[in-house]
C-alpha cells in the first residue's frame, strides 16, 4: 500500500506546486486595485467578531476593490471544518478565526498558514504571552493576530455576599482572596451563612483559574507532555476537589442550558470571569443588572479565551487577506469591538486609552473593568501551550464534573490521565 | 448490415440491464465503496493531522489490537447495546399499539395518522433542545413532576441508567410514529373478513389483535426489528446533542457515549484518524454480525409457521 501511494503523493505534490507557482506568478503581476472578494470564516455569536457587518463595511468603504463575505458557524463545526480543509489542501476561507484554546493545535502545521512575521507585523503590540500562543516554539512563525483577549478577574454577586455576611466592596472582596486557598476558605464562610446558594459554578473554572498563574502546565518548553508528573497540575486538581467535596460547586457544565439558567437564578455567588464573560452574563441574565461586581482573581493573573485571525496559505489572495487581518486586529478596531460587544482589546497600547482605561460597567455596579483586566494580563506568566492544550483542559473540566456527580476523585484522575494519553500521547 | 443489427440486438438484450443499474453502482462505488476501502486503508496507519507525514506511517493491525483492549470502547459498546435495547423494545411495542388504534374507524383519522409522523419530521436538533429542558437537573420539567417522590432532583447525565433513559426517550419520541405508520400500512392489507368471522365466533378485540393482527404482521415486525437494530447501533445525534462536555465525552464519565460518538471523539477531538477508522470498521463488522443473527432468527420464526 505504501509504495502504491507514492505516485499519488507525487501527483498531489506536483498539483500543489503548480498552484503555488501560479499563486506566486499572480502575486508578481498583482494589480493592487484589481477587484477581489475576501472570505472570512468566523465562529460563535459574538465570541470572535461581532455578528454584524459594521467592521467589514468600514473596510470596504476604505478599499473600493475589496468585497468581504463572512461565513459563521458554531464553535465545534468551525474548527473541525478548518482542520478538514487544511488536511484536504483546499476549501478554507481567505481568513479563518481560531479560538485561543484551539490555536495551539494548528501551530504544528505552520506551513499551512501565512507567517505574519513576513508581513511586517510588529509583535510588540501585544503582550509576550499573547504572541507566544500563536507562534511556533522558536518564534519564527506567527500564524495568527489576536483580536480580543480574556484576562481573568472574579465576578461576584453583591446581593448574595451581603446576605451571607461577607463584605461587598470590591477592594475588600479582593483582599479576601490573595490566593486560591483563601478563595476556598472564603467559600466555607459563605456556605456557612448561605446553605442554598453555591460558591462557584463549576470545578473546571476554579481549576482553569489556578493554572492561570503557572507558566508550565500540560506541556514543558520543549513540547513534552508533562501533565501527569507536573505537581502544579496535581495541586490545582486537589484544591478543586477539596472545594467540590466541601459542597462549594453548583456542578453546572459550562455553556450548557443549565449553566445559563444558573446565572439567571443566582445559583452561585462567584465565577472565574474573563473579560468576555461580562458580555455573556449581561446577555444571559439581564435581570441581574446591578447585582454583580468584579474583584481581582486569586493569584493575580490568568487568561481564558480570545481569538486569532489567521490566513491559510492555500488562499488565492493571501496578501490582501493579511492586510485585512492586520486591519481587523489594529488598536482602532480593538476599541471598536470592545465598545460594541465587550471583547477586551489585546493591543496593549489601548489599555491606557481613556476609552478603555476609564471604562466602567453599570451592570457590574460601576466596576472599573478597564483597569482590572489589563492588570491580570500584565502579571500573567508566558504560558507554554501544546497542540492538545485545549482538549486537555476540557478533559479536566469533564473529570471534575464527574467528581461533582459522585465519581471517586482518584478514579476520575486516573481516567483523565488515560484520556489525555489517548488525546495527546502521540503528539 | 444484418450482422451489425443482430449484434446490436444482442447487446440490447444482454447489455442494457447492466447499463440501467450502472448509475446506482457508479454512485455506490464513489460514495460507498471507495470511502469504505479508503477507511480500511487509513485504519492501518497512525495518521494524525498534528504530525506531518503520519498518513504514510503503517502500523498494520495495531489499531484493531488496541481497540480490543480499550475499556472506553467496551464501555461504548455496552452503552450502545443498552440504549438500543431500552429504546427499540418500547418503541416498537408502542408503535404496534398506536397502529392498532389508528386502524379503527376514527373521526379525523387522516389527521391523527399524519400527526404521529410529526416527531419523525422534526429535526433531531430541535427535539434535543426540548428534551434538554425536560431532563434538566435544576428547574427541569420532569424533575418538577418527580419532586414529590424524590429526595434530591435527579441528575440525568450523572448516572448511567438515568442518562440511558433520557437518550432513549429522545430516540423513542423520534421513531415511534414512523414505525407505527409502517405497521398501519401492513395492517390494512389484512382482509377485513378475518376480523368479521372472528367476531362472529365471539373473539374479543384483544384476541383479534393477538391472534389475527400479530401473526399477519410478522414479516413487517421482523423488518422493523432489523432496521431499528441497525439504527440503534449507529446512534449518534441524540447522545451528541444531550452531551454537555466540550470534548464529545458522552457524559462526564462516558455514561452515554455510544460507539459512533466515541469514533467522533477519537477522530475530531483527539485527531486519531487511524484509530477512528478502525472503530468504524469494527462497528461495521459488529453490525453485519447482528444483522446476520437477526436474519437467522427471523428465518427460524418464519419456518415455525
Amino acid at each position: 500500500m505504501r509504495t502504491s501511494r507514492r505516485p499519488g503523493s507525487a501527483l498531489a505534490l506536483a498539483a500543489v506546486s503548480a498552484i503555488v507557482l501560479t499563486a506566486c506568478g499572480g502575486e508578481e503581476a498583482a494589480d493592487p486595485n484589481a477587484e477581489i472578494t475576501l472570505t472570512i470564516n468566523v465562529y460563535g455569536d459574538n465570541f470572535s467578531l461581532p455578528d454584524n457587518r459594521s467592521l467589514y463595511d468600514a473596510y470596504e468603504a476604505a478599499h473600493d476593490n475589496v468585497t468581504i463575505v463572512e461565513n459563521r458557524s458554531d464553535f465545534g463545526t468551525h474548527h473541525q471544518n478548518l482542520q478538514a480543509r487544511l488536511t484536504a489542501g483546499s476549501g478554507t476561507a481567505d481568513l479563518e478565526v481560531i479560538e485561543v484554546g484551539q490555536v495551539s493545535g494548528y501551530i504544528g502545521q505552520p506551513d499551512k498558514f501565512v507567517n505574519f512575521n513576513d508581513h511586517g507585523v510588529d509583535s510588540s503590540q501585544w503582550t509576550e504571552s499573547t504572541v507566544a500562543r500563536a507562534s511556533t516554539p522558536d518564534g519564527g512563525t506567527l500564524i495568527g493576530l489576536p483580536t480580543d483577549i480574556g484576562g481573568l478577574a472574579m465576578c461576584y454577586r453583591t446581593d448574595l455576599f451581603a446576605a451571607a455576611g461577607l463584605p461587598t466592596d470590591r477592594e475588600q472582596v479582593s483582599a479576601l482572596w490573595p490566593t486560591w486557598e483563601d478563595y476556598v476558605a472564603t467559600g466555607d464562610r459563605f456556605l456557612a451563612n448561605s446553605p442554598k446558594v453555591k460558591w462557584f459554578d463549576a470545578g473546571g473554572h476554579v481549576f482553569t483559574g489556578v493554572l492561570g498563574n503557572e507558566a508550565q502546565t500540560y506541556y514543558d518548553a520543549e513540547g513534552t507532555l508533562i501533565v501527569e508528573k507536573n505537581p502544579v497540575v496535581r495541586d490545582a486538581w486537589d484544591l478543586t476537589v477539596d472545594a467540590i467535596e466541601k459542597g462549594q460547586s453548583a456542578a453546572l457544565a459550562e455553556f450548557s442550558p443549565e449553566w445559563n439558567t444558573g446565572f439567571q437564578q443566582g445559583q452561585f455567588a462567584t465565577i472565574t470571569c474573563p473579560a468576555w464573560m461580562m458580555g455573556y452574563i449581561q446577555a444571559n441574565a439581564a435581570d441581574t443588572s446591578g447585582k454583580w461586581d468584579i474583584a481581582t482573581i486569586p493569584g493575580g493573573s490568568g487568561n481564558w479565551g480570545g481569538s486569532y485571525v489567521t490566513v491559510p496559505a492555500q488562499g488565492a489572495n493571501t496578501d490582501a487577506a493579511a492586510e485585512l487581518a492586520k486591519w481587523l486586529t489594529s488598536p482602532e478596531q480593538n476599541i471598536e469591538l470592545y465598545k460594541m460587544i465587550g471583547n477586551f482589546p489585546s493591543q496593549t497600547s489601548t489599555w491606557t486609552d481613556p476609552e478603555i482605561a476609564d471604562y466602567t460597567s453599570e451592570f457590574f455596579s460601576g466596576a472599573p473593568a478597564g483597569t482590572i483586566f489589563p492588570a491580570s494580563l500584565e502579571n500573567a506568566p508566558v504560558q507554554v501551550y501544546g497542540p492538545q492544550s485545549g482538549v486537555i483542559g476540557n478533559t479536566f473540566a469533564g473529570a471534575l464534573n464527574s467528581v461533582e456527580q459522585g465519581t471517586d476523585p482518584d478514579q476520575a484522575w486516573e481516567s483523565a490521565m488515560k484520556d489525555i494519553q489517548a488525546a495527546a500521547g502521540e503528539g | 448490415m444484418e450482422k451489425l443489427r443482430s449484434r446490436l440486438y444482442r447487446f440490447d438484450l444482454k447489455g442494457s440491464p447492466y447499463l440501467y443499474v450502472l448509475p446506482f453502482f457508479g454512485l455506490f462505488a464513489v460514495f460507498g465503496l471507495f470511502p469504505m476501502a479508503y477507511t480500511a486503508f487509513i485504519s492501518t496507519t497512525a495518521w494524525s493531522p498534528r504530525r506531518a507525514g503520519s498518513e504514510d506511517e503503517s502500523v498494520g493491525l495495531e489499531n484493531y489490537q488496541n481497540l480490543f483492549g480499550d475499556e472506553n470502547f467496551h464501555n461504548a459498546l455496552i452503552n450502545t447495546f443498552g440504549i438500543g435495547l431500552v429504546s427499540t423494545v418500547p418503541q416498537l411495542l408502542l408503535a404496534l399499539g398506536i397502529a392498532h388504534l389508528l386502524n379503527y374507524r376514527l373521526r379525523g383519522r387522516l389527521l391523527l395518522r399524519m400527526g404521529v409522523l410529526v416527531p419523525y419530521i422534526t429535526s433531531v436538533a430541535a427535539v434535543a433542545l426540548i428534551f434538554n429542558q425536560i431532563f434538566a437537573r435544576d428547574f427541569g420539567l420532569l424533575n418538577w413532576f418527580l419532586a414529590p417522590f424524590t429526595e434530591n432532583p435527579i441528575d440525568w447525565r450523572a448516572e448511567k441508567w438515568a442518562s440511558w433513559l433520557a437518550v432513549s426517550a429522545m430516540v423513542t419520541w423520534h421513531w415511534t410514529g414512523y414505525n407505527a405508520l409502517i405497521y398501519l400500512a401492513a395492517m390494512q392489507t389484512i382482509p377485513y373478513e378475518r376480523y368479521e368471522s372472528a367476531s362472529i365466533d365471539g373473539a374479543s378485540r384483544w384476541q383479534q389483535f393477538r391472534y389475527i393482527t400479530i401473526p399477519a404482521l410478522r414479516p413487517t415486525i421482523i423488518f422493523t426489528v432489523v432496521v431499528s437494530t441497525i439504527g440503534a447501533l449507529q446512534l449518534f445525534a441524540e447522545p451528541f446533542l444531550f452531551d454537555t462536555t466540550r470534548n464529545n465525552n458522552g457524559g462526564s464519565d462516558r455514561q452515554f457515549q455510544t460507539v459512533v460518538l466515541y469514533l467522533y471523539q477519537q477522530f475530531w477531538t483527539n485527531g486519531r484518524y487511524g484509530y477512528a477508522a478502525a472503530i468504524a470498521w469494527t462497528l461495521f463488522g459488529v453490525t453485519v454480525v447482528i444483522a446476520l443473527v437477526n436474519f437467522l432468527l427471523a428465518r427460524r420464526i418464519r419456518s415455525e409457521d
